[in-house]
This record gives C-alpha cells, sequence and structure tokens, in this order.
C-alpha cells in the first residue's frame, strides 16, 4: 500500500457542482445533482452505485455525448492538458459544444472503452482499418505510419500474429479479442484520459484479468488517468485508488479505496457492500436494500436515500445532507455525520465481514 | 439415502457446429454430456466464446443440434420434433435473457407480455383463470397490478429483469436456463434476483441451468457446477468440489481470477493462468476421469496422474 503521498499532484480533470437534467415525454428528469470530483495524474478512480445513479451520464459529459436532450444546467468540467507546442492548456468542457468535445479531444486525449465491443467496431472493417481512423484523423500519420502503429498496438494490447489479425473482422475475433482491439483504439492517440464503462462486464474472469492488467501496465507506463464504470466490487478493489459512489444523481461518498471498502459510513454504501455474496455467505438468502430508488422525475426532498435507509434521522427527510469530510481523503454526504447526530453503527455482518478481510489483508501489508 | 434422483435432463454427447464459411466451421460446441437432476441448480461456467450460451440455445431447441442427444423429462428433444415433443418442450422449459429489453415487446404492456405464452399454448380455461395467473405471478416476482399496465420502458433495469422472469415462470416450467440473467444490474438487485429465483425454486421446485460470468454468485447459487473451455466441459462436480478441489488448469486458473472486494489482498495477488496450447493440453483424445461419484475432469491418462495426485 502506498502510504507516502507526493507533494502535488497534477489535477487532470476537476467537474465542480455539475448539475445536468434530460427532458422527457414525462418532464424531466434531474439525473445528476451536483457532482464534484477530481480525477488525478496517473490516478485510477472507479464510480460505483445503483442502476440509474447517472454513472454513465457523468462520463458521457466528458466524452461529449450526451444524448442529445440532455441539457447541462449548471456547473464546469475543467480539462488541463498539455498541447501539441508541450503548453499546458485549461479549459471547462461545460462551455463548448458536444460536437467541439468531440472534434477536438474525444478520442484523442480523452478515450473510452465501452462494455460491448461489438457495438463499438464497425463489423464491415477491418480490424487495422479501425484502429488507423483515429490516427489519421487527429494526428495527421500517414496510412504507412498508421499502419506501422496499429500494428505495435495490436502487439502491445497481447493480440498474438498482429499483422494477421491486422487484416481480420471483428466477427472473427472471440470477444476477449475484440476487447483487445477496442482498447489498441482507444490508446491509440496517446490519451490522457481513458474512460471505461462496464470494459469487461461480459467477459470471463480470467480475461478480465488480462485485461485489467493491460490496461494498467499501459496506464502506468504512459502516465494515463483512468476512470472505470463498474457493479463489480471485486474489479474496483482490484484497479481503483479512489472510488466515488453515486446515489441518484449525487456522490454520496467518496474516498481512497481503503476508506471506502474498510471504513464505509453511508448507510448506502453499507448496502452496496452488505449485497454482495461473500464466499462464505451460509445464509440461504442473500442481503438487499429495501425498496427502490427514488423517481428523478420528482423533486426530492432531503436525503433521496431517507426512505430506504432504516438509520435515517428526522432530518432526512427534511433537508439534503452537506457533504462531511471525516478526515483523510474521506468525504460522506450523510446526517449522520453530523457531530450532533446519534451515533449509528455499521450493520454486524458487515463490520464482521471487514474485520476479516482486514485480517486478510495483514498477510500481504 | 434411500431417494434416486431423476435426472430432469440428460445431454449426451452434444455437439453445435456453425459453418462460418465454406471452409472454416465453428464447433462451438464440441460433445459435451451433463445431467441436471430436479429442482437443482446447475451452473455453467466457462470462457468468453466457449459454447455456454451455445448449449443453453440447443437445449432449448432454438438450433439444430449437429449431434447427440438432449433427453428432456424423458422425452428425447435432439431431432426433429414431434407436434407434442414441440409442446412439451415450448411449455415446460422457458429462458431467461441478459438483456430483458430485447426480449420485451415494447409496445405492449407488462400484463399482455406476461399472458402470452399462456394465450399461445392455451394454457387456460377462463379469462378469470388468466387473469388469476398472471397476478399471482405479478405478486410472486414483487410487481404490483397497476405496474403490470405500463410499458416495459417505464421500468428500470431490476423490475425489467421481474417481468421477463415473471414472463418464464407464469408457464409453470419445470426447467429454466437462465443465461446471464444478472450480469447487467448493480450488486443490490442482482441479489434480489436471485433471490427471487431461489424462492421460486423452494416453493415449485423449478430446475434451473444457471450461466454467468460472476463466479461468487454461481458458487451461491449453483448445486453443481459445470467449467466450459472451447466447446468442451472440462471439469464438472458439486459446488464444493469444484471450489475446494479444482483439478483441471482451467479451472484452477479460472477460480484464482475472482476478484476479490479486498483491496489490499487483490492488489497483491497474481491470478494463475491458463494457456492450453502452451501446456500441451489435449481435449479431443481426452476422457471423463472420475474423481467422486459427482465429481468429473476432462483428461488424457497421461495428464489426470499429473493433476491428480
Ligand atoms: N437520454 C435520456 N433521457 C432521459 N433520461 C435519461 C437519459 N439518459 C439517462 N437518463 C436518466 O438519467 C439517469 C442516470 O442514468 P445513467 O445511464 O447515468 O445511469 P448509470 O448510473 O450509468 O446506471 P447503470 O448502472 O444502469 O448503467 C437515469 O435515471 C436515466 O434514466
Ligand atoms: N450463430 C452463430 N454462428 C456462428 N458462430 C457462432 C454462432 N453462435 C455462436 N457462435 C460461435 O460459437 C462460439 C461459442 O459462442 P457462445 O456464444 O456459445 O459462447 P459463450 O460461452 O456463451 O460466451 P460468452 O461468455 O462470451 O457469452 C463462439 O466462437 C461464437 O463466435
Ligand atoms: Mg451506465
Ligand atoms: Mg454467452
Amino acid at each position: 500500500m502506498e502510504t507516502v503521498k507526493k507533494e502535488k499532484k497534477d489535477r487532470v480533470l476537476s467537474i465542480r457542482n455539475l448539475n445536468i437534467s434530460f427532458k422527457t415525454a414525462y418532464g424531466v428528469v434531474k439525473a445528476i445533482r451536483g457532482v464534484r470530483l477530481d480525477l488525478f495524474k496517473g490516478e485510477t478512480i472507479a464510480i460505483v452505485g445503483e442502476s440509474g445513479s447517472g454513472k454513465s451520464v457523468t462520463v458521457k459529459t466528458i466524452l461529449g455525448i450526451l444524448d442529445s436532450n440532455g441539457i447541462i444546467d449548471d456547473g464546469s468540467i475543467i480539462f488541463n492538458y498539455t498541447d501539441e507546442n508541450g503548453e499546458k492548456q485549461s479549459v471547462d468542457l461545460v462551455q463548448m459544444s458536444q460536437k467541439e468535445i468531440r472534434y477536438q479531444f474525444c478520442g484523442k486525449r480523452i478515450a473510452m472503452v465501452f462494455q460491448d465491443p461489438m457495438t463499438s467496431l464497425d463489423p464491415t472493417m477491418t480490424v487495422g482499418k479501425q484502429i488507423m481512423q483515429p490516427m489519421i484523423y487527429h494526428l495527421n500519420l500517414s496510412k504507412k505510419e498508421a499502419k506501422l502503429k496499429a500494428i505495435e498496438l495490436l502487439d502491445e494490447v497481447g493480440i498474438d500474429q498482429p499483422e494477421k489479425r491486422f487484416k481480420q473482422y471483428p466477427h472473427e475475433l472471440s470477444g476477449g479479442m475484440r476487447q483487445r482491439v477496442v482498447i489498441a483504439i482507444a490508446l491509440s492517440c496517446n490519451p490522457e484520459i481513458l474512460i471505461c464503462d462496464e470494459p469487461t462486464t461480459a467477459l470471463d474472469v480470467t480475461i478480465q484479468a488480462k485485461i485489467l492488467e493491460l490496461i494498467k501496465s499501459i496506464q502506468k507506463k504512459n502516465n494515463i488517468s483512468v476512470i472505470y464504470i463498474t457493479h463489480d466490487l471485486g474489479v474496483v478493489a482490484k484497479v481503483a485508488d479512489y472510488v466515488a459512489v453515486m446515489y441518484a444523481g449525487r456522490i454520496i461518498e467518496k474516498g481512497n479505496i481503503n476508506e471506502i471498502f474498510y471504513d464505509p459510513r453511508h448507510p448506502y454504501t453499507w448496502g452496496l457492500l452488505s449485497s454482495m455474496p461473500d464466499t462464505d455467505t451460509k445464509s440461504r438468502r442473500l442481503f438487499t436494500i429495501p425498496g427502490s430508488p427514488p423517481n428523478l422525475l420528482e423533486k426530492i426532498k432531503g436525503d433521496a436515500f431517507a426512505v430506504r435507509n432504516p438509520y435515517a434521522l428526522n432530518i432526512d427527510f427534511k433537508e439534503e445532507p452537506p457533504m462531511y469530510d471525516v478526515g483523510g481523503q474521506h468525504r460522506v454526504a450523510s446526517w449522520l455525520c453530523d457531530p450532533r447526530a446519534p451515533k449509528a453503527e455499521i450493520p454486524v455482518d458487515l463490520k464482521e465481514r471487514i474485520e476479516k478481510m482486514k485480517k486478510e489483508a495483514t498477510v500481504y501489508e | 439415502m434411500s431417494e434416486i434422483k431423476q435426472p430432469l435432463l440428460r445431454v449426451e454427447n452434444l455437439k453445435q457446429y456453425f459453418r462460418v464459411s465454406k471452409s472454416f466451421t465453428t464447433k462451438a460446441v464440441d460433445g459435451i454430456s451433463f445431467e441436471i437432476y430436479e429442482g437443482e441448480t446447475y451452473g455453467l461456467v466457462g470462457e468468453s466464446g466457449s459454447g455456454k450460451s451455445t448449449t443453453g440455445r440447443s437445449i432449448i431447441r432454438l438450433y439444430n443440434p449437429t449431434a447427440g442427444k438432449i433427453i428432456f423429462d424423458g422425452v428425447d428433444i435432439s431431432g426433429k420434433l414431434t407436434k407434442e415433443a414441440e409442446k412439451h418442450l415450448r411449455t415446460n422449459m422457458q429462458m431467461i435473457f441478459q438483456d430483458p429489453m430485447a426480449c420485451l415487446n415494447p409496445r405492449k404492456k407488462v400484463k399482455e407480455i406476461i399472458a402470452q405464452g399462456l394465450l399461445i399454448h392455451h394454457k387456460f380455461e377462463t379469462k378469470e383463470q388468466l387473469n388469476d395467473k398472471v397476478n399471482r405471478i405479478l405478486d410472486k416476482v414483487g410487481l404490483s397490478a397497476e405496474q403490470a399496465t405500463r410499458f416495459p420502458h417505464q421500468f428500470s433495469g431490476g423490475q425489467r429483469q421481474r417481468i421477463g422472469i415473471a414472463r418464464a415462470l407464469v408457464m409453470n416450467p419445470k426447467l429454466v436456463i437462465a443465461d446471464e440473467c444478472i450480469s447487467a444490474l448493480d450488486v443490490s438487485i442482482q441479489a434480489q434476483v436471485v433471490n427471487l429465483m431461489r424462492d421460486i425454486q423452494d416453493e415449485l421446485g423449478t430446475t434451473y441451468l444457471f450461466i454467468a460470468h460472476d463466479l461468487s454468485m454461481v458458487k451461491y447459487i449453483s448445486d453443481r457446477i459445470g467449467v466450459m473451455h472451447l466447446g468442451h466441459i472440462v471439469e464438472t462436480g458439486t459446488t464444493d468440489e469444484i471450489f475446494q478441489n479444482p483439478i483441471h488448469p482451467y479451472t484452477k486458473a479460472l477460480l484464482s481470477a475472482i476478484p476479490h472486494p479486498n483491496p489490499v489482498v487483490e492488489k497483491a495477488r497474481i491470478a494463475l493462468t491458463y494457456d492450453k496450447e502452451k501446456e500441451g493440453v489435449d481435449y479431443v483424445s481426452a476422457v471423463q476421469h472420475k474423481i467422486t461419484d459427482t465429481h468429473f475432469v476432462l483428461a488424457t491418462d497421461e495428464d489426470f496422474k499429473n493433476w491428480y495426485k
């Protein structure tokens, strides 16, 4: 574990007070409500949380691919990068049009890997051509240069016989190989930020492990910052330095990976961690969070999680909690962290599980 | 134990090939055999592209099997289906898919979607009986009668998966094939769906073929597990046998690749790898070796000696 913190880390991305809504036939959906998040150079952050909590919308905004009915109501996304002349630049992505973002950054300085490699690859084009394209477009490489680089990339992402694979079509490759091709495309223009939305959900764990390790090693080599979105907490544990937990459009808890996994504070995070099947779950039933997420078409009063929260206080139904600093990098949006709040104990089963995890961890420390 | 368990499904040497081009055929499933007993959950795991979904689809006869036998509930359903065999199959075997939206007609109300199977196969006598069946299943999967008058797109992912389950279960099937039915859901909703499947099994004795990548969930829900690699079942056994005493190197690699939700451990751990070519493992001339009455591994005699000491 890295305990010595570097003096001053370079901030690559800083999201402040982001608010996004969608116009729909049923009314306005308030999908993102005041998100604040930083991404530092070389760092990996994971965004976790319930379906529909706003994880994908957040990263789509960064990529300039927000759906056309989406509106950024407020906030800023400052992106700091070094331009072709080696000069430091800083732009607010919110002030740019989605088209400009895509033209200037997407696929070049900010690249992405999505869940289903089949939807991000063109079935009618050889994989080689698909890797060459962004390099010709963004880096002005000649065809010949692009081809050489493409074969190099295929090799780098661990595809054997790259010259042969270069000429193949996506359907001729296995799922794991296709995802490697998508990663090769994402890396082709030496991005500063790599965004992976459920990159390995459709793959088996052996291929998942290989792909995660591949991303890690390339990240280290090129000092890239990575944002992962995943439901798999095992994957989060493996890759993330920092974790943001989202619920109903807000980040409700964030902190470094150990703070979130060994010392969770928000009752939603407790529920999330408790729902994982433990390797020796004895009971016949798994823990689930009661109730269902709020309807984002309606105005949320107080804490969005209150109605499902057995620890809810009166104030939870009236006022939205602020973000409390609970030490270290750890921030929690829950009234339970207010000094005036009665002490709420973490659920016994989860506490035991965490104790066990910590004990296992001592062997590796 | 005096009770002899009956297999509800027996798959013998099933092969499912796809002719991709004149010169190339994919052997998606290449001679697999296994049994699923009544009321149990059989987990099918393995490499992406190893033939798990194809196996499920061949069994429910979305494909015509290239070779082999499928005996379901005492009836051979592997060859050309008689009208009766087809009806037996369509009413007693159901499938739940990964993407619930893909198999739910967006223009139909939830209630109509759920009633559809009953209507097609005339599994009711009066209109009241039909309504009653639909309402009961809705209740079981935790949806209200009011919600049943909505359209699928008005539901969350977890709720849609419940609709998919209701649609399959309203037929009161003996066997349900669940192909990656929880992988797109978040952890808490996964837990809801798995609990629901278990409750229904406890109540109705439903048998499941559970196909998934998430081994911690498979471990939790399955009684027995089959491990697939490149169209073969390389190992099969009870959940304990597979997890406590894996023999095949692919099974070992698969288990060691499961990420533990324990950051310090997970960042330090290195997973085992398996490369069939490099290790020179031969599936074609391998045979099933018995370890216990329930635990088998696919190996040549020589490999078996090395793996099982
Ligand atoms: N184009 C759109 N129009 C209307 N609502 C939308 C649109 N896109 C997203 N939303 C809504 O915004 C919210 C956040 O969606 P988002 O896709 O970010 O969820 P997520 O956290 O990525 O969930 P999952 O884990 O299921 O992928 C949801 O309530 C969703 O229904
Ligand atoms: N209709 C088809 N035509 C041609 N090839 C096919 C067809 N269906 C599947 N295949 C091929 O058969 C093999 C097995 O595919 P299958 O979908 O059964 O794998 P799987 O084990 O379910 O993988 P995953 O875990 O990725 O879902 C793959 O190589 C696939 O490309
Ligand atoms: Mg998403
Ligand atoms: Mg499949």
